[in-house]
């Protein structure tokens, strides 16, 4: 720092100074925040361990027994389901805007998949509860009940009295919600595919759809593997739009058309009723278990996201 | 020795997307069947552009035109009812660069006796082998036919990319500067593979070093400002062009 001062003008010297406490407050913040949900949670740690917490599903603000279990469950159900929905769709998005629509579509179609992302998650939930939920009730959830009910093994997933505030609902507004995230991602990936790759794919006779799945899937798969760990991240954390439309009822069902809670919905709905010490204290304990689970996940988006870029270079 | 005529290109035109002047102008030129046709010029004479019409691999981008005729074996390729799977089946390409698929050695040779509906393993397992022999690269790989084809050196890349080509069984070769990334050793077996295919197929080869035309190719197309300007056997090109502008560029006044 001694060589820094005398080398440099002052004004070069505060500037360096002030970006640098920028930079450090972010990574300060990270961790206070962190210390602060593990201070928080102490005490429903101390009173419930750290496995007995994540794995019983009781939650009694009365008793004050409580557990992670349900809206652990409630979370990752809703996540992996609206993962199922939205890759299938995402990856066909960015396969159409890359390969197959004209060059006027492209930036239309774009920009308005990336508009999705843009829309306040509170007025997905609005129009989750008031225009999806009755559609889900009415028409689609009876017509599952009715076909895939009756199927062995799976036919439990669809049981109970369609409702519409469940687990369903949710994940398919939370998988509209991500959809933007892999595909501008996915569509990303596949740009970087070298011309000259794909064109040795059709000089050998090959079709469009196969120059996509051999050759630009291939070389894309980090790049989209990162996008849907990001989209992943997202599902995890998403409160407003899941809020609406799961019920908040603390209770593991095998039935897609149960009410539910999630971690996120749990902490937003609780505080306010939150009327003794172990009661906050586990709440503070859920926040950190999403926090690293969160913290976890986009570490390894990142990991894929930087070995594709190393794959691409080379 | 009897020539027979494989391609006939006949008042070829071409114009790129959004461009009014032609990439090529009013081209005429006979390729010969297992003869090697070079096509030399300067940058942007319209080499590549032309070998890129042979498979048709303009059309992969929207707004190229062409004129004129291209007749391989009679049939006019340029024909917009003509198949295009069909016609790079017969017509097989090499590029700039290797170009390996990220899959396995076998794989990749392999990969258009696929996209062909084969399945039948053992016919697979001895037309791969055979590709591989074809292109002088059986002995160096037969031993990591499961490993993938990235793993291999730049030169091994561009044999395996010919031997790809080759699986197919083609009638014609298109090699666009297929030397140009790889080292003088590497070249040299690329350039020595070139003369021995020609005794099973047609070839038009690209490139940048007149030498390089003077050692592999029968004949010899010179290019300029995408006209055809001269078009010969190779050794009266390089030895007694008709027009000075040939002469010109052989000798190195300007290119």
């Amino acid at each position: 720092m001694g060589k820094f001062l005398r080398k440099y003008p002052i004004s070069d010297v505060i500037f360096a100074f002030i970006s640098f406490s920028a930079s450090f407050v972010v990574l300060s913040l990270i961790v206070a925040i962190a210390y602060v949900l593990y201070d928080e949670s102490s005490l429903a740690m101390h009173r419930f361990g750290v496995l007995n917490f994540i794995f019983s599903a009781e939650w009694d603000p009365v008793k004050e027994v409580f557990g992670a279990a349900a809206s652990l469950y409630g979370t990752l159900v809703t996540t992996v389901l609206s993962l199922m929905f939205a890759i299938p769709v995402s990856i066909g998005i960015a396969i159409f805007l890359t390969e197959i629509s004209p060059h006027l579509l492209k930036t239309p179609i774009g920009i308005a998949i990336e508009m999705l992302a843009a829309i306040p998650s509170i007025i997905y939930g609005m129009w989750g509860l008031f225009t999806l939920a009755p559609i889900m009730a009415n028409y689609i959830e009876p017509f599952l009940q009715k076909t895939l009910g009756n199927v062995p093994v799976i036919g439990v997933l669809f049981q109970g009295t369609p409702q519409g505030i469940d687990l369903f609902t949710a994940s398919v507004v939370l998988s509209i919600m991500i959809t933007p995230f892999i595909t501008s991602v996915a569509r990303d990936a596949l740009n970087l595919t070298p011309d000259i790759m794909k064109e040795s794919a059709y000089a050998l006779g090959a079709t469009r759809w196969e120059v996509v799945k051999d050759v630009m899937i291939p070389y894309a798969k980090l790049g989209i593997y990162g996008g849907i760990v990001l989209a992943l991240g997202r599902a995890l954390g998403e409160t407003m739009a899941v809020a609406f439309v799961l019920g908040n009822n603390h209770q593991i069902t095998l039935s897609l058309f149960e009410a539910a809670a999630t971690i996120t919905v749990t902490l937003a709905n609780e505080f306010t009723e939150a009327d003794s010490d172990v009661y906050l204290s586990s709440l503070f304990y859920l926040a950190l278990i999403l926090f690293t689970l969160s913290f976890i996940i986009l570490a390894v988006a990142k990991f894929f996201l930087l070995k594709a870029e190393r794959g691409y270079s080379r | 020795m009897k020539e027979v005529e494989k391609i006939k290109v006949e008042h070829l035109y071409f114009w790129y997307a959004k461009s009014k002047e032609p990439a090529l102008k009013d081209i005429n030129m006979s390729i010969y069947e297992n003869r090697v046709t070079a096509l030399i010029g300067p940058s942007g004479c319209g080499k590549t552009t032309l070998l890129r019409c042979f498979n048709r691999m303009h059309d992969l981008y929207p707004g190229n035109r062409y004129e004129g005729k291209i007749l391989l074996d009679g049939e006019n390729i340029l024909d917009k009812d003509y198949d295009l799977i069909k016609l790079r089946t017969k017509v097989g390409m090499v590029f700039q660069k290797p170009t390996p698929f990220p899959m396995s050695i076998f794989d990749n040779v392999a990969y258009g006796l696929k996209l062909r509906g084969i399945t039948d393993k053992t016919e697979l397992e001895s037309r791969v082998e055979k590709a591989l022999k074809q292109a002088a690269l059986w002995e160096e790989v037969k031993d990591r036919l499961s490993q993938p084809a990235t793993g291999l050196s730049g030169g091994q890349q561009q044999r395996l990319v010919i031997a790809r080509a080759l699986a197919v069984e083609p009638e014609v070769l298109l090699f666009d500067e297929p030397t140009s990334a790889l080292d003088p050793i590497s070249t040299a077996k690329i350039e020595e593979l070139v003369v021995e295919l020609k005794k099973s197929v047609t070839i038009l080869i690209v490139t940048h070093n007149m030498q390089q035309a003077a050692r592999v190719s029968d004949y010899t197309a010179f290019m300029y400002l995408g006209e055809l300007i001269e078009f010969d056997k190779t050794d009266i090109i390089f030895t007694s062009p008709k027009k000075k502008l040939t002469e010109d560029y052989i000798t190195g006044k300007f290119g």
